[in-house]
């Protein structure tokens, strides 16, 4: 008693990941092949172990506004909650004289301080209904100002004994040629471990499946007795709470406490996630593309001297990735609609 | 049993709905016709839950309630199916059927293969077969249409409430729907299908309320009904069913010349031509290629060779402006997003596509000039507003497609197409609109119907090609016009 025939099923295991996935791979190989030719120090080890470095905070960020990409929002305000929580709490340390070696302590105490601050934001989307551009454009100027204004402007060059000295726990370090030591850093750990946790939460979670019928269509979220609002909360609370301890452990790697930092980094975050695969729209976007557009990004970011091009030139290329990927998301919309009226004609 | 018992509803000071009675058994597919506004959707919402009324009893089964919340409704087996199906397209079959279950159960984890088990399971009960992991948007309409009906199983549904379900489907595509909504019937389902289609009212229908203004006035087994008797208790007035087509003056010159328009993938070969004052009716199945016909006519689709000549001149159509210079007017058959600009006013609306004609030295606009040419066209193509400032958005469906309407006769084009001009209109304005299009005909207008409601067809067309996989089939003169002719042409 079959009405409808079955479309095309789909076949076999899926053993490659999106073509996104497969593309950001190719970029950077090739991209790497092209350094390397220029310039030969960059076939090394460390040059793995720095990237990752480099790139590991930025994951981080990424793969908390991965979630609000996802819901269709947007979130600009979360390097500025990094860094306020980062900052704060080590003036708060430092203040109540917890020159610990505890690592606990600043973990929990920047995660509380973003989640705080992204409650703000929360109460502005969820509870008023802003825009969430124009909700975190402002919450963002706010922060800033607070922080600079009531917290700091000074730079603490002498941080927390515990966070100073996770700034050189390395997982492994390996010898180089030319003598000096290739550092891979510990925290790659837990990231990963962290990573996998918010791809379980996004695929196999109530919330994760709210979090993608959102940026689908909101309003059939609602009438499928999806708690919109609440999850829309969660949503910029758990990405205040990310962002504090991204804040934190930001300092901690820079071994410094600067209060002018991380600002206007929202850019090449933001392009790495959608280049990463995450629409602009909402509704796609994983974990996997996410971290792999954020390695593209600081490959670029920190090999364009190698390859001759001035610093300068740094934002403008960031820009520019921001903009191919957007582009490249409008071509393969284009194409899915046209796939979709194809099957239309072939039903009728 | 499932139904109400004098129920009256108000908003601010209009009744929306007054001392409505209607009952559904287990088992029975009953049809709710009446006119946009009629109060067809309020009774829905006092059915579902989401609106209470303000006097009156809804039964449910064997409870009699004044008043339900959205949750009891669900609890006690009532699912309505939204026109827009209410489906998350990025999440698949599976999770769009199974994903309520879930959120009524309060569930934190979600069980992938649970999913597609409970879909497989809600799918079974409908008889369909669907690609559970497929995404709902890479889906055919009649698809998700499907999805719905068998999320709704998944709740438990024996009150199943179907909002103009055959709006967006091909007839056989309408054909399995009724195939699925029968076999619910035969699973105990007490269906409401709510509709203004009278073909398909008569053709699934056991029994009918009809709604007028709030007010039932004629109920009973399908039967008793022609329909004419339907038409005329939806309207409140004699609705006459006879053609509309003017006659052609015999002279009459060629004002639209078609000759082997082709375009890759979408027709093919496409000849043909209109005179002035002639209405030449365009029909085919959803995806045989008329509205793409129709569109490249209008320089929306591209035209890969062929020409197009109007009033004797050759013109290239490689976008819409080209064809408003050309003198063509375009009437999309998706008014919302391609005919109006919902959140401006009607007037500026109205003027959109003439606005040149109204500049005055130094290209400022004529305001006053203007205000009149839109009081005339408001009163001319009777638009119901009391105010040419309020958005298009305040009006209803028909009345939309008026100002649509308006805002292209305002350029008084010498071609005039429209793309299914009443999809979505109550049965008063498609007169309306009907008897609108067929004066302009007699002004001079060459008029091109491109519609799959065959009866709309029959009424105003003088001629009638039908399309097949974007080819030209068979063409219908005057005299063999008629709705079973037309039928036969399509499914051949």
């Amino acid at each position: 008693m079959s009405y409808i025939t079955p479309l095309e099923k789909r076949k076999g295991l899926k053993l490659w990941g999106s073509p996104n996935e497969i593309f950001l791979i190719v970029a950077i190989v090739v991209l790497s092949l092209i350094i390397g030719l220029n310039n030969s120090v960059f076939f090394s080890i460390a040059t793995p172990f720095d990237l990752l470095r480099s790139s590991l905070i930025e994951i981080l960020f990424a793969l908390g506004l991965l979630i609000v990409l996802i819901s269709g929002g947007i979130d600009i305000s979360f390097p500025i909650i990094g860094i306020f929580a980062g900052y704060t709490t080590v003036v708060v340390m430092l203040g109540l004289g917890l020159d610990t070696y505890s690592l606990w302590i600043p973990l929990v105490l920047a995660a509380i301080i973003g989640a705080a601050l992204g409650t703000i934001n929360a109460l502005l989307i969820a509870g008023f209904g802003l825009p969430t551009l124009i909700a975190t454009l402002g919450t963002a100027g706010m922060f800033r100002g607070f922080l600079l204004s009531y917290i700091g402007s000074v730079y603490i060059a002498n941080i927390p004994l515990g966070l100073d000295q996770f700034s050189t726990a390395d997982l492994l370090s390996v010898e180089t040629g030319q003598g000096t030591l290739a550092r891979l850093h510990v925290l790659v750990i837990p990231i990963l471990i962290l990573a996998i946790a918010i791809a379980w939460l996004l695929r196999r979670t109530m919330f994760g499946r709210t979090v993608f019928a959102l940026g689908g269509s909101e309003e059939s979220a609602r009438r499928m007795g999806m708690n919109v609002r609440w999850t829309k909360a969660r949503i910029y609370m758990l990405v205040g709470a990310i962002s504090g301890v991204a804040g934190i452990l930001y300092v901690s790697l820079q071994r410094k406490a600067d209060p002018y930092d991380l600002y206007g980094t929202e850019l090449e975050i933001i392009a790495a996630v959608v280049l990463g695969g995450a629409s602009i729209m909402g509704g796609y976007g994983t974990v996997t593309g996410t971290i792999l557009g954020v390695l593209l990004i600081n490959l670029i970011k920190d090999n364009l001297i190698l390859l001759g091009i001035p610093g300068s030139w740094q934002r403008a290329a960031i820009g520019l990735m921001l903009l191919i990927g957007v582009v490249g998301q409008a071509i393969s919309d284009k194409r899915r609609a046209k796939q979709a009226t194809v099957i239309e004609e072939d039903a009728s | 049993m499932f139904g109400t018992e004098g129920i009256s509803k108000a908003f601010g000071g209009a009744k929306a709905l007054s001392n409505v009675s209607f009952q559904v058994s287990p088992g029975d597919i009953h049809c709710l016709a009446g006119e946009n506004g009629s109060g067809k959707s309020t009774l829905i919402k006092i059915m579902s839950g989401v609106e209470t009324p303000d006097k009156g009893t809804i039964i449910l089964g064997d409870e009699r309630l004044t008043s339900l919340t959205p949750r009891d409704a669900v609890a006690k087996g009532v699912q309505v199916i939204f026109q827009d199906f209410s489906l998350i397209p990025n999440l698949t079959v599976a999770e769009n059927i199974a994903l309520s279950t879930a959120v009524l159960e309060k569930k934190k984890l979600i069980n992938p293969s649970k999913n597609r088990e409970i879909a497989a399971r809600a799918l079974e009960l409908i008889g369909v077969d669907l690609d559970l992991d497929a995404t709902v948007r890479s889906i055919p309409v009649s698809s998700k249409q499907l999805v719905a009906i068998a999320r709704a199983m998944t709740q438990g549904v024996k009150l199943l409430f179907m909002d103009e379900a055959t709006t967006a489907l091909t007839r056989k595509e309408i054909d399995h729907l009724f195939g699925v909504v029968r076999n619910l019937r035969d699973q105990g389902v007490a269906t409401v299908f709510v509709s203004h289609k009278l073909d398909e009212v008569q053709e699934i229908a056991e029994s009918i309320t009809i709604l007028r203004n709030g007010e039932v006035t004629a109920e009973g087994p399908i039967e008793n009904f022609d329909r004419k008797a339907i038409a005329e208790a939806m309207t409140g007035q004699e609705v006459s069913e006879v053609r509309l087509t003017p006659e052609l003056p015999g002279d009459a010159p060629t004002v639209l010349e078609v000759e082997a328009l082709s375009s890759t993938g979408r027709f093919k070969n496409v000849s043909f031509s209109v005179k002035a004052g002639e209405i030449l009716g365009i029909t085919g199945l959803l995806g045989s290629g008329r509205s793409e016909i129709a569109e490249a006519l209008f320089g929306m689709a591209p035209i890969e060779s062929g020409t197009v000549t109007v009033n004797g001149r050759a013109v290239k159509l490689s976008g819409p402006r080209d064809a408003v210079e050309a003198g063509i007017g375009y009437v999309p058959q998706d008014r919302l997003s391609q005919g109006l600009f919902l959140n401006q006013s009607i007037r500026k609306n109205v003027m959109a596509s003439a606005i040149e004609r109204f500049l005055g030295r130094g290209g400022f606009v004529k305001g006053k000039d203007i205000s009149e040419t839109v009081s005339n066209w408001i009163s001319d193509l009777k638009i119901k507003t009391d105010n040419p400032e309020n958005a298009a958005t305040s009006l209803s469906g028909g009345n939309q497609q008026r100002v649509v309407l308006a805002k292209w006769l305002a350029m008084s084009p010498s071609v005039l197409i429209l793309n299914g001009p009443t999809v979505g209109v109550d049965i008063g304005s498609k007169k309306e609109i009907l008897e609108i299009i067929r004066d302009k005909a007699l002004e001079g207008m060459a008029v091109v119907i491109v519609s799959d409601d065959i009866p709309e067809i029959v009424q105003i067309a003088h001629r009638v090609v039908v399309v097949h996989q974007g080819k030209l089939g068979a063409e219908l003169s005057e005299a063999d016009i008629s709705e079973s002719r037309l039928y036969e042409e399509l499914a051949a």
